[in-house]
């Protein structure tokens, strides 16, 4: 971030790894870069405070992390390791997409590996690892006004913030407990940053949200179309909004991850025919692989498929159903290629035809499929 | 009672442009005391109103006000903070329309814990338990309490108004037409409503009406107001059944049976 932050950078072009010399050094430029930075600086000074900036057009439509991408452009230096995630997964398209982005335009190396990422671009989750000093979290954010529904006054919630008179944040709250006898948010849910201001974490689930209390790591949100930028310093307390009657909770998960065996993380659903089939995996999809090279294994995964530790646990409880793993894995691959968007991925083939595997990255990666399909021979 | 005024308003006027809203408006009011402004369309009252409750502010003159501190502050210094803290605790603002006064898509309890949240209540029973009582001295139904004002009668959400307005006891509270547009039976069921809440919480109000039946039924003070002046005050039934203006008997004579 030291070397990011500098004006004194080795001038555009000077980077080994990049493919063209047609942009200036991660697409922005310089000036643009340091307008960003300033309202950067301005953002981490005022924990919380939204800070307007002069949003530039980016080469993709706004709500694909125009914001996120312009932040990531003015932090990124050429020594930096990029990681960007959506939803949780490297490889759906937004993921891909923002990395070759940066690859193409900055030369930067770029990975999946959250321990290996310097900077770390976002959408919707904030990683399981934990982040470490040094490590720069970057969101994309669709609408940063935490009072936006509730208040649809801009010079009304300026107001409001500038008084700290948050009173209708619990007004939302409480209308949730009529309603539903809980606090039915469950994502982009208000927190209060440093003692002050009232922030919109931007749409991640409220599961993340005790991750960014006292994160070591700088958080920093950015919306492109509103044109705001605001932070959270690193090691800053982040306290979630709630009654002292209904304390805030984090979503729990009554089974561990289907491929990894993983509890207590956040879970998304896959389904995997038209009967009702399902299965719960890790939504963020380098924690899930790494605990799976390290051998956990969770109930779907077949173990006498060519599992180098036939000991790992779960085995005996494995479940072989004709052509599962094939659904599985199809289902998988077709929601990882998908848009996120909230549609859920086509009917997989079942039974235990010959599979048409998308062949793409992602579904190359899924050695976990491999073996599935070593198991489906027998 | 204190024998200081709770409000006192000195010389206040108020120009939009060349145009006179109101002209050297000059009064006390005291605890519990209410004081009827009344006159016809376009003679200043809702200007004066506006100037008191500082949502206007005056081209002369001031208003001070007796904080619940017992201090006397003059209005238009108090900072934005002071004078929202101020509107929200110790003041309240019942407006003719309740679209106005209420959050229409918020439930009736939302509506009334508004202000307990707003000044810090964070005990979700607490506050549920403040609306529901409140709902009940309104005489809104408990088992309407989850349910939006859109769903409301006109007669409802006034009342719905006064208690949201009432729920952290003020002791001030502004009503602009509280009961015109409400059919008659419906109206005398709130002024009986407004009176009896009135006369139990010792709350002062000022009162715009064009309605002198309202007036007086409500208020113990009066003020008839022409052209932006204030051209008679006095007792209301001194004022009703004896007064002095020309306009004034002209206003008088031209009610039925007020």
């Amino acid at each position: 971030m030291s070397a990011a932050m500098r004006d004194d950078l080795p001038s555009p072009g000077a980077t080994a790894g990049k493919e063209t010399d047609a942009y200036n050094f991660a697409y922005l430029d310089e000036q643009t870069k340091r307008m960003i930075r300033r309202a950067i600086l301005k953002a981490i000074a005022i924990p919380g405070y939204q800070v307007p900036f002069a949003s530039r057009e980016m080469p993709m439509p706004y709500g694909w992390g125009t914001g996120g991408v312009q932040v990531t452009a003015a932090v990124l230096g050429p020594e930096d390791v990029l990681k960007v995630i959506d939803q949780g997964s490297d490889d759906t398209t937004n993921a891909v997409s923002i990395r070759r982005f940066f690859a193409k335009t900055a030369g930067v190396e770029t990975t999946t590996k959250t321990r290996a990422a310097t900077v770390i671009q976002t959408r919707h989750r904030i990683p399981e690892e934990p982040l470490r000093d040094g490590q720069i979290l970057v969101y994309q954010v669709p609408i940063p006004e935490p009072l936006r529904f509730l208040e649809p006054r801009e010079t009304e919630t300026r107001k409001l913030h500038a008084l700290a008179d948050y009173g209708l944040m619990h007004v939302k709250l409480y209308e949730d407990i009529a309603r539903h006898g809980h606090i039915a948010t469950t994502y982009a849910y208000p927190v209060e940053v440093a003692g002050r201001y009232v922030m919109d974490p931007s749409p991640t689930p409220k599961f993340d949200n005790p991750k960014m209390d006292m994160c070591a790591a700088l958080q920093l949100f950015g919306a492109g179309r509103e044109k705001r930028i605001y932070a959270v310093p690193p090691h800053t307390r982040v306290r979630s909004l709630d009654f002292e009657d209904h304390p805030f909770r984090i979503q729990t998960f009554k089974q561990p991850c289907a491929l990894c065996g993983a509890e207590g993380v956040y879970l998304d659903e896959v389904v995997l025919d038209d009967r009702g089939g399902r299965m719960f995996v890790c939504s963020d999809t380098d924690f899930c692989e790494e605990r799976r090279a390290a051998g956990h294994q969770g109930m779907m995964v077949d173990p006498g498929a060519s599992d180098p530790s036939p000991e790992g646990e779960g085995g005996s409880r494995r479940k072989a159903r004709d052509g599962w793993g094939e659904a599985r894995h199809a289902a998988r691959a077709g929601k990882r290629a998908a848009p996120s968007d909230g549609l859920r991925p086509p009917p997989p083939p079942y039974g235990g035809g010959s599979s048409d595997l998308p062949s793409d990255t992602a579904a190359e990666k899924r050695e976990v499929v491999a073996k599935d399909k070593a198991g489906e021979t027998r | 009672m204190s024998e200081r005024p709770l409000l006192s308003a000195r010389g206040l006027t108020k120009y939009y442009g060349e145009r006179l809203g109101c002209w050297d408006v000059t009064f006390d009011l005291h605890e519990g005391e209410v004081l009827a402004v009344v006159g016809e369309s376009g003679s200043g009252k809702s200007t004066l109103l506006g100037l008191l409750a500082t949502e206007l502010a005056p081209s002369a003159g001031a208003v001070h006000y007796r904080m619940r501190d017992g201090v006397v502050r003059d209005l238009s210094e108090l900072t934005e903070a002071e004078r929202r803290l101020l509107l929200r605790t110790d003041w309240g603002f019942v407006r003719q329309d309740a679209r106005e006064g209420l959050r229409m898509g918020v439930s009736a309890g939302g509506n009334v814990g508004e202000r307990l949240m707003a000044v810090g209540a964070r005990h979700y029973g607490n506050i549920r338990a403040a609306a529901s009582d409140w709902l009940a001295r309104v005489e809104i139904e408990a088992g309407r309490i989850d349910d939006t004002p859109k769903s409301f009668s006109g007669g409802m959400r006034q009342r719905l108004q006064i208690a949201r307005n009432l729920v952290t006891h003020p002791r001030l509270v502004f009503m602009d037409e509280p009961t015109s547009g409400l059919d008659v039976s419906v109206q005398a069921r709130l002024l009986d409503l407004i009176r009896g809440l009135v006369a139990e919480l010792g709350l002062a109000v000022i009162i715009v009406t064009h309605d002198l039946a309202v007036a007086r039924l409500l208020s113990h003070r009066i003020m008839v107001m022409r052209r932006g002046r204030v051209i008679e005050t006095g007792l209301t039934d001194q004022v009703l059944d004896d007064p002095r203006e020309a306009y004034t008997q002209l206003l008088v004579s031209s009610v039925l049976a007020a």
